[in-house]
């Protein structure tokens, strides 16, 4: 694995200048991803914040080829991108080699773009799709979307007098992408760059669709304080919220276990204003509910990852 | 190389006409009628008859997505749907020519649901009219793949780059055999020549961000743009029509006028029904009365300098029109014409006619009731503008 060192002597794919908020988590995402990979890079992008904020016309962070054409098609468009890189190269009439990559926040991945993305993968085109996970629509103004945890207070399933936030449970699409029995799906954080970096290094030497799921902090939706973007994201993986694992040809491995110092789920929750109400006495109970769904779903991956 | 007469339903003849472009890419999905263009042409991958890549997507939304992808990584890109399938790839219809792809699509016309229904209507692509495409209707199976043929240098031409979908009526062409003459491989090969050059996103060194956010400062001129490379595709079409001609003997313009020169009265219509609509004029034309009618072929860009002149002389017009607008007002047809003429010194009558919708048979009676209708017009006063052909009210 490329060391911190080698990452930051690399040419930067994704430049600074563009207008994402101080504190967010889809940046660091961007560059560390990018960073990660040495060859040349094509890069798809699913309409979002990151696609906005970085591509504000006649300007671009992006030092290396870039398409956005909507919301829901990313994994479409680069599908096309490849058949297109595909024929010219058979055709002989083009010759370097190129890592395509997708981004999509979660309501691109999970919801509106949950079709095309499912579709590629089931073609099987030599794409890494990165989800950056922030689980809202934080674009449109933190709306819930189906990565939205349970109990999170958002613009459309706002905590109030009869609401407790978020009624159900987001999607588990990381284990919907292992079931797709594509090459290599994983969970990972920005918090920890080698745990990142190592996971796009490794993903891009399949020769398939590739998934990571980045679990990628929003200090306007979550909100946080901005200083502790990467230190939320940890304490994810520390809480077992989050958990650090892939699924390689089918095989789980866990990448992080806290053991015995596994933290309570409240350290989390605690730090992010979507939850506040859950610091109230009465709702206590819904407390205790994530910590025993958070600790059943933990006991069940360590055993899938035969623990 | 000389021709070959054969007999192919359209469907077969885009097959062919695609299998000759031999493109880089085709991206597709099923839908009745057209769903055989790209089952044939898979058959063609299949047995190696062409170098495609052929994209089997899980949508017509993921069609069109792919379908740009590939053209904006500079690869020659087919495609054909209908219906439903149109309609679903609308959003990326409009981001296709915004991005300014030369994709060159086949559309089946095909009715819109609710009720749902596979048969022929424009509503499709008549919906698609404002998306930055170029559109071309097809009279019959020949011209189908005459018109896919040229698309593909209209959409490539370097002062245009859009987007061309052509049309052939559901069932009605897609589906009937009819006799054509299907020219030699090399001969369509040497028409449309090697791609230009563009710009585009594989260039590594020099690397291109396609589909940025343009706000407030910027749209209008990009669109404007958009609306400029429609107006210079009037120039560019009838030159490549001609060309055409010159080549394999059938030339091509905006439109066909058959005995309109001297007509007083004419219908104005697009598709296949015009075949039917020939000889009724034939027929009226030997028992004395001064008719004629105007098939127009290319309805994006609009070529309205062109259609002035071609029926202003004229007392009275029928816009004869597969479509309905639901507007309670007209197709979207009439109003286009109507504005051709305005401020015409003459100003004819025009009126509108719905016809055939959901596939609904259109007879000779039919079109012979509408020229009468439009002869009683010309001197008597018109109680109502639109009226509806072939409709149980």
């Amino acid at each position: 694995m490329a060391t911190l060192k080698e990452l930051s002597l690399r040419e930067e794919k994704f430049v600074s200048g563009h207008r994402l908020c101080p504190g967010c988590g889809a940046g660091v995402v961007a560059r560390l991803v990018m960073q990660s990979i040495e060859k040349p890079v094509l890069v798809g992008a699913a309409t979002g914040c990151l696609e906005v904020s970085s591509t504000i016309f006649p300007y671009s962070s992006w030092n290396t080829p870039f398409i956005h054409s909507a919301f829901e098609n990313v994994s479409a468009t680069l599908s096309g991108v490849d058949a297109a890189y595909q024929s010219l190269k058979k055709q002989g009439k083009y010759d370097k080699e190129l890592v395509f990559v997708a981004f999509g926040g979660d309501g691109g991945t999970y919801d509106i773009g949950f079709q095309s993305l499912s579709g590629a993968a089931e073609r099987g085109h030599k794409i890494l799709y990165v989800c950056y996970n922030n689980q809202a629509y934080m674009n449109t103004g933190v709306q819930r979307s189906s990565a939205t945890p349970m109990a999170a207070s958002t613009s459309t399933s706002p905590s109030g007098k009869k609401s407790t936030g978020k009624i159900q449970w987001p999607k588990p699409l990381t284990e919907i992408m292992a079931a797709h029995d594509i090459p290599y799906v994983a969970n990972t954080i920005p918090g920890r760059w080698n745990d990142l970096t190592k996971k796009v290094e490794k993903a891009i030497t399949y020769d398939g669709f590739t998934f990571i799921n980045v679990l990628t902090p929003c200090r306007l939706g979550w909100p946080h304080d901005p200083k502790l973007a990467m230190e939320i994201t940890r304490l994810a993986a520390e809480t077992c919220f989050w958990p650090l694992y892939e699924v390689e040809e089918g095989t789980y491995k866990l990448n992080y276990n806290p053991r015995d110092k596994k933290k309570p789920i409240i350290e989390w929750l605690k730090l992010q204003n979507r939850f506040a109400h859950l610091l109230k006495p009465e709702n206590k109970a819904l407390v205790d509910e994530i910590q025993s769904v958070v600790d059943s779903r933990w006991e069940a991956l360590l055993k899938k990852c035969g623990l | 190389m000389p021709a070959t007469r054969v007999a192919k339903t359209a469907n077969e003849a885009f097959a062919e006409a695609m299998r000759q472009i031999n493109p880089d890419v085709v991206a597709a999905y099923p839908i009745t009628p057209a769903t055989e263009i790209v089952q044939l042409f898979s058959q063609f991958v299949a047995e190696g008859k062409v170098k495609t890549e052929y994209v089997t997507v899980e949508s017509e939304h993921s069609a069109m997505s792919a379908c740009i992808g590939a053209s904006a990584a500079g690869a020659r890109t087919l495609t054909g749907t209908s219906s439903q399938g149109l309609a679903y790839m609308w959003e990326m219809l409009y981001i296709a020519s915004g991005l300014r792809l030369p994709i060159v699509m086949g559309v089946v016309n095909r009715a819109l649901s609710a009720p749902i229904n596979i048969h022929c209507d424009h509503s499709d692509t008549m919906g698609a009219r404002d998306s930055g495409w170029i559109q071309i209707f097809s009279e019959n199976v020949q011209e189908g793949y005459d018109n896919f043929i040229q698309a593909m240098r209209i959409a490539e031409h370097p002062d245009v780059n859009l987007p061309v979908m052509v049309t052939t009526d559901g069932f009605i062409l897609s589906h009937c055999l009819e006799g054509m003459d299907l020219s030699a491989d090399s001969d369509v090969t040497n028409f449309i020549g090697e791609p230009p050059v563009r710009t585009t996103l594989l260039n590594s060194e020099k690397p291109l961000t396609l589909g940025a956010i343009d706000l407030q400062d910027y749209y209008f001129e990009h669109r404007r743009q958009i609306a400029e490379a429609m107006k210079r595709s009037l120039n560019v079409i009838p030159v490549i029509g001609k060309e055409y001609g010159e080549t394999f003997g059938r030339e091509y313009g905006f439109f066909e006028e058959y005995r309109l020169d001297d007509a007083e009265i004419a219908i104005v219509l697009l598709g296949s029904t015009v075949g039917t609509a020939k000889d009724v004029v034939d027929q009226m034309r030997a028992s004395g009365k001064k008719v004629g009618l105007l098939k127009l072929r290319v309805y994006r860009p609009f070529p309205f300098d062109a259609l002035k002149s071609a029926l202003s002389h004229l007392k009275v017009i029928g816009v004869v029109e597969r479509s309905d607008g639901l507007n309670a007002s007209f197709g979207p047809l009439y109003p286009e014409i109507c504005a051709t003429l305005y401020g015409t010194s003459s100003q004819p009558k025009i009126l509108n006619y719905i016809y055939g919708l959901g596939g609904r048979e259109v007879k000779e009676q039919d079109i012979e009731d509408i020229f009468v209708n439009l002869i009683s017009a010309r001197d008597t006063e018109v109680k109502s503008l639109l009226t509806y052909i072939g409709v149980r009210e």
